[in-house]
């Protein structure tokens, strides 16, 4: 009886030593080197992988962060995480924090159901980068929104809502952390990355239609015809390829109401504004 | 007749509807005005040679091939040019139009009006590549691939083989087919022409089975004329397309990313191939050709031989559709596009214009793939469309890359057949806009 | 208002609903001979697997993976039935609904409902029971034509059973003893012998199956492979022994064989996708049912080797593409 317990404790003991062995030295040559500091500058990211750095995720952006000497980590910004996870970041390699402005993301189209109501049906795969392909979209415009969601579908934060009523994509600011996923998604590109303004208040042109006036109003009521008021009354506005252009440095506080009252259509919204905008939308 | 000649992979059997094949071709009348579209085909847009006002023929050059991949654009008709702008196409999107005025009909003088056939071939073959380009001759099939550049091959590349595609695989379309029931000899006078200009003696007439007529036609033609053959295919979709014909009629199979020319063969839609008889035998450039118009609620569908530039509706009104219609299809079910604007014009492509009941065309709810494999079964380039659907619903668009969805033609075999009705073919053209975008 | 859509506009007849009903169809055969041979009792044990079946599938889409019940796709009732007909006919009403339980519930919703379960869910109803309740579903009843109610149930041998039993017999008399219950070819052919009520009638099978061929619902491919690589096997055996346990017809027209091969193999969700991972699925399966049925002490082994071949589909489909078009022939 003693000899068979022996003899199994030899044994087992021999398969747990071979096992151990082969393990050591699988684990030597799989080993992946890992920066520690990188890892703890990944831990405070939002670990998102939205790719919105420019970098291919989250783990590659803090390797980019460690490597980093003063000058460049002033380049470096994570969209998603703000200035709240670059402050954290700066304090854990000992920069000082790189100042960025606020953003968020903002659609430059107003063609919602009731301004542009559909031609046609559309009946195939809900997707506005293949129906772009197909054809001109259910409003006739061929710069406008194709309401069919690609934008809210590919939103790593889920901060892009589809407005049942307006049948347009909402971004929801205090979830938007600009990434630029919308930009980059949408095959219309109406998506643009602008600074939030004070108390979040903006002043941006709802539409990107480049066709003149008078067909891009056949269209969508709230299209831009180009009547050029807008840059009458400020000079900075550029109107270009029928279309008007507001830029970020007109400031919202000074200009919004004058212009948002100017605008024959509509497309100018000023979000200070708040009775104007709800009646667009 | 040996054996019945398809290629062997994949293919589906839609229902046919061929409902006008014995319409003989009608003579569509010419429009008040026509919208001729600069770019007609793949490639550069046509440069615009006319004025707002100025007076046109019909046959008259009125834009000019933009470098080589290109064509020539010439007036369908005679009259006064009234307007250059964008103008929606059957799209939605704006495309640059030259609006003409019909006033009466009167052609450039070069041009052979007597119907006698001319099958003395005088032209040397410089000379007919150089008549095909100045007549601004396209793939007529549907791709509208400028035809002077199919048939300059390539230094150190030789072709062997040319193929008439009479094989009009897609559902519905007769345009071809009744092409060849009355036009069949100068198709094959153009064939003789491709001989010269290639300098090779043999070509093949591909027709699929389910054209009796044009095939007995062209059987007692092609006695008459050595060195042109029939061959008669098994009917299966896609089996019009350039590289399953080629495999259905030689064996040959294109690889990837290689063109016809690569393996030797030169295939010509037999619409085309009768442009060029016209062209280098009667000196009439590409401004009309066979439509078909057809659908399941028309109380006269037909063939109809239509200049381009002609408003769809015109066309509509006179196949006198029945009901309203639910779907308007420019070109075939399977690969045709939907239109949203019934103003667009016919241009060198469109072969066919369905109107679809409502009820004939109802999409469905996809539900979950039951993993069949039909779709990968039916898929004609060897791909696996449900491995590809689930890649681009996951956003993987590399991993779809590395199973082939760049080799996918857009058929729509794997959507017709999903007994899911998932949008698989949607999801392959995504996987590919994705793909070619991130390059 | 026009409708847009991208290309294709038109679309086959057929959709999972028409496949599924066609099955069922193919599947009637089988039923019309077990409430022949077995009486009522077969179709109350087919009524009560079906309506279990279907019940399970709809509970679970409602109220636990809260989507649209997909029982209108028929292919609970498709589940159902494989199950009965895997089932002794005598077979308890709440047994059968447990059977039921493990196919739809375990093997099928809890994967996410139809298209993405691993397993054969029926199969794992038949495994799932035949592993609980041992005694009853090993207790075949004898046949009796035409006798609905088949008051004097007695229980029968399978033709597997008796096989078994003959192989391991030792004295060459008790071997021609055991031999003598075999039934005859035909017997067995039209279905006249103990076994699962669905299993027994190799025509009635045959018949169904080709019906789905005509349909063009399944292809050739998995039944042939699987019956052509057990056969070839059991032949190699048979000439190289001479055992009469391995005798190829008999080994072919006895226990789940045939249902296996014709209808369980060649399920859609749980076989390959590829012809030539069809291929290579089918023949593992025969190999597997040859090893069990000879070397293991069960007399049965058509549903394990199945269900150890679906483990492997993913990865048979994962190596077994289809050729590009263009590529890889000269």
């Amino acid at each position: 009886m003693s000899e068979i317990i022996t003899a199994n404790i030899i044994v087992l003991s021999l398969i747990a030593l071979a096992a151990a062995v082969v393990l050591y030295f699988a684990a030597q040559k799989f080993k992946v080197e890992n920066n520690p500091l990188a890892e703890k500058i990944a831990a405070l990211l939002p670990q998102a992988n939205c790719g919105a750095c420019g970098k291919a995720g989250c783990k590659d952006f803090a390797e980019a962060c460690v490597k980093a000497d003063a000058e460049s980590f002033a380049h470096l910004y994570c969209p998603a995480g703000g200035s709240k996870v670059m402050t954290a970041v700066a304090k854990e390699l000992g920069f000082s924090t790189p100042e960025h402005e606020p953003t968020v993301a903002v659609l430059h189209c107003n063609g919602t159901c009731e301004n542009a109501p559909d031609k046609v049906e559309y009946v195939g795969l809900q997707s506005c980068r293949l129906a772009n392909r197909a054809f001109v979209g259910k409003t006739g415009c061929p710069n406008g929104c194709l309401r069919l969601g690609d934008c809210v579908a590919n939103c790593p934060f889920g901060a892009i809502e589809m407005d049942k009523k307006t049948g347009l994509p909402k971004v929801n600011p205090d979830k938007c952390t600009s990434c630029g996923a919308c930009v980059r998604i949408c095959p219309r590109g109406l998506y643009e990355i602008r600074p939030r303004g004070e108390n979040g208040v903006m002043l941006y042109v709802a539409c990107s239609n480049r066709q003149k006036g008078a067909v891009a109003r056949k269209n969508c009521k709230a299209a831009c015809i180009a009547c050029m008021k807008c840059a009458k009354i400020c000079p900075e506005i550029t109107v270009e390829n029928n279309l008007s252009r507001i830029p970020a440095s007109v400031s919202p506080q000074t200009w919004g109401a004058e212009l948002a009252a100017a605008c024959p259509t509509g497309a100018i919204v000023y979000t200070g504004n708040k009775g104007k905008e709800n009646e667009q939308a | 007749m040996s054996k019945l000649k398809t290629f062997s992979v994949g293919g589906i059997h839609p229902d046919k509807h061929k409902i006008t094949s014995a319409c003989p071709i009608e003579d569509a009348g010419i429009p008040e005005t026509v919208f001729v579209p600069v770019k007609q085909h793949i490639g550069a847009p046509a440069k615009i040679l006319v004025q707002k006002g100025d007076r046109v023929k019909t046959g008259t050059l009125i834009a000019d091939a933009d470098g080589i991949v290109s064509a020539d654009v010439h007036s369908p008709v005679s009259g006064e040019v009234i307007k250059i702008e964008e103008q929606t196409g059957e799209t939605g999107y704006l495309e640059t139009m030259i609006t003409i005025k019909t006033e009466g009909d009167e052609w450039e003088e070069s041009i052979d009006r007597t119907p006698d056939l001319v099958s003395d071939i005088s032209a040397s073959p410089e000379e007919i590549v150089n008549i095909i380009r100045s007549a601004g001759i396209v793939g007529m099939g549907g791709a509208g691939y400028p035809t002077p550049v199919k048939i300059s091959v390539p230094a150190g590349k030789k072709i062997d083989c040319i193929i008439l595609n009479g094989i009009e695989c897609e559902p519905w379309l007769t345009a071809d087919d009744r092409l060849m029931q009355e036009k069949g000899e100068q198709i094959i006078i153009g064939a003789k022409i491709l001989n010269k200009a290639l300098g090779i003696q043999k070509a093949v007439i591909a027709i699929d089975e389910n054209k009796p007529q044009a095939i007995e036609t062209l059987h007692q033609l092609t006695r008459r004329y050595v060195g042109v053959n029939i061959a008669v295919c098994r009917t299966k979709y896609p089996q019009g397309a350039e590289r399953q014909l080629i495999a259905a009629v030689t064996g040959r199979e294109v690889p990837p990313g290689c063109l016809p020319v690569d393996v030797g063969c030169l295939v010509q839609n037999v619409g085309t191939v009768h442009a060029i008889y016209e062209a280098v035998q009667k000196h009439k450039p590409l401004f009309e050709r066979i439509v078909t118009v057809s659908g399941d609620d028309l109380e006269n569908p037909g063939n109809f031989r239509v200049r381009i530039g002609t408003p769809a509706s015109y066309l509509i009104d006179k196949a006198k559709p029945l009901g309203t219609p639910g779907k308007i299809i420019f070109g075939g079910p399977m690969m045709g596009v939907a239109a949203t604007n019934l103003a667009a014009p016919v241009t060198k492509t469109t072969s066919g214009i369905l109107l679809l009941k409502e009820d004939s065309v109802n999409i469905f709810e996809p539900t979950a793939c039951i993993r069949c494999g039909r779709c990968a079964e039916s898929c004609p380039q060897g791909l696996e469309p449900f491995a590809i659907a689930g890649f681009v619903r996951r956003g993987e668009y590399q991993s779809a890359k590395k199973i082939h969805v760049l080799d996918c033609m857009e058929c729509g075999c794997c959507s017709y057949i999903c007994p899911a009705k998932i949008p698989l073919t949607d999801y392959c053209k995504l996987a590919k806009y994705e793909i070619r975008k991130k390059k | 208002m026009l409708k847009i859509s991208t290309a294709p506009h038109c679309y086959a007849p057929a959709d999972t609903r028409q496949i599924m009903r066609d099955v069922i169809i193919a599947l009637v055969p089988a039923g019309i001979a077990a409430v022949i041979l077995f009486g009522l009792a077969a179709l109350i044990t087919m009524a009560t697997a079906v309506a279990g079946c279907v019940f399970f599938e709809y509970a679970c889409s409602r109220w636990w993976l809260k989507t649209a019940p997909s029982t209108g796709d028929l292919s609970a009732v498709v589940t159902g039935l494989l199950l009965a007909y895997n089932l002794p006919c005598n077979m308890p009403v709440w047994m059968t609904l447990t059977g039921c339980f493990a196919a739809v519930v375990v093997a099928k919703m809890a994967f996410g409902g139809i298209g993405k379960n691993l397993f054969n869910p029926a199969l794992v109803g038949r495994v799932f029971l035949f592993i609980s309740f041992p005694v009853q579903m090993t207790s075949w009843v004898r046949p009796h034509l035409f006798d609905f109610m088949n008051v004097d149930a007695t229980t029968a041998a399978t033709t597997l059973g008796i096989l078994k039993h003959a192989d391991a017999a030792t004295s060459a008399t008790r071997l021609t003893a055991d031999l003598s219950e075999l039934p005859n070819y035909w017997e067995m052919f039209l279905g006249y012998t103990g076994g699962s009520m669905g299993e027994v009638s190799a025509l009635a099978l045959l018949i169904g199956f080709g019906w789905l061929l005509w349909r063009r619902v399944v292809s050739w491919h998995i039944p042939v492979f699987y019956l052509g690589s057990f056969l070839v096997l059991t032949g190699i055996t048979w000439l190289y022994t001479g055992s009469p346990a391995a005798e190829p017809l008999t080994q072919l027209l006895s226990g789940g064989l045939l249902l296996g091969a014709l209808f369980m193999a060649t399920d859609y969700t749980t076989s390959p996708m590829s012809r030539k991972g069809k291929i290579i699925f089918a023949v593992g399966c025969g190999v597997l049912t040859f090893v069990i049925r000879r070397y293991s002490s069960y007399p049965e082994g058509v549903s394990f080797a199945i269900l150890i071949m679906n483990a492997f589909v993913p990865l048979i489909d994962r190596y077994a593409r289809p050729r590009i078009f263009g590529t890889g022939r000269k």
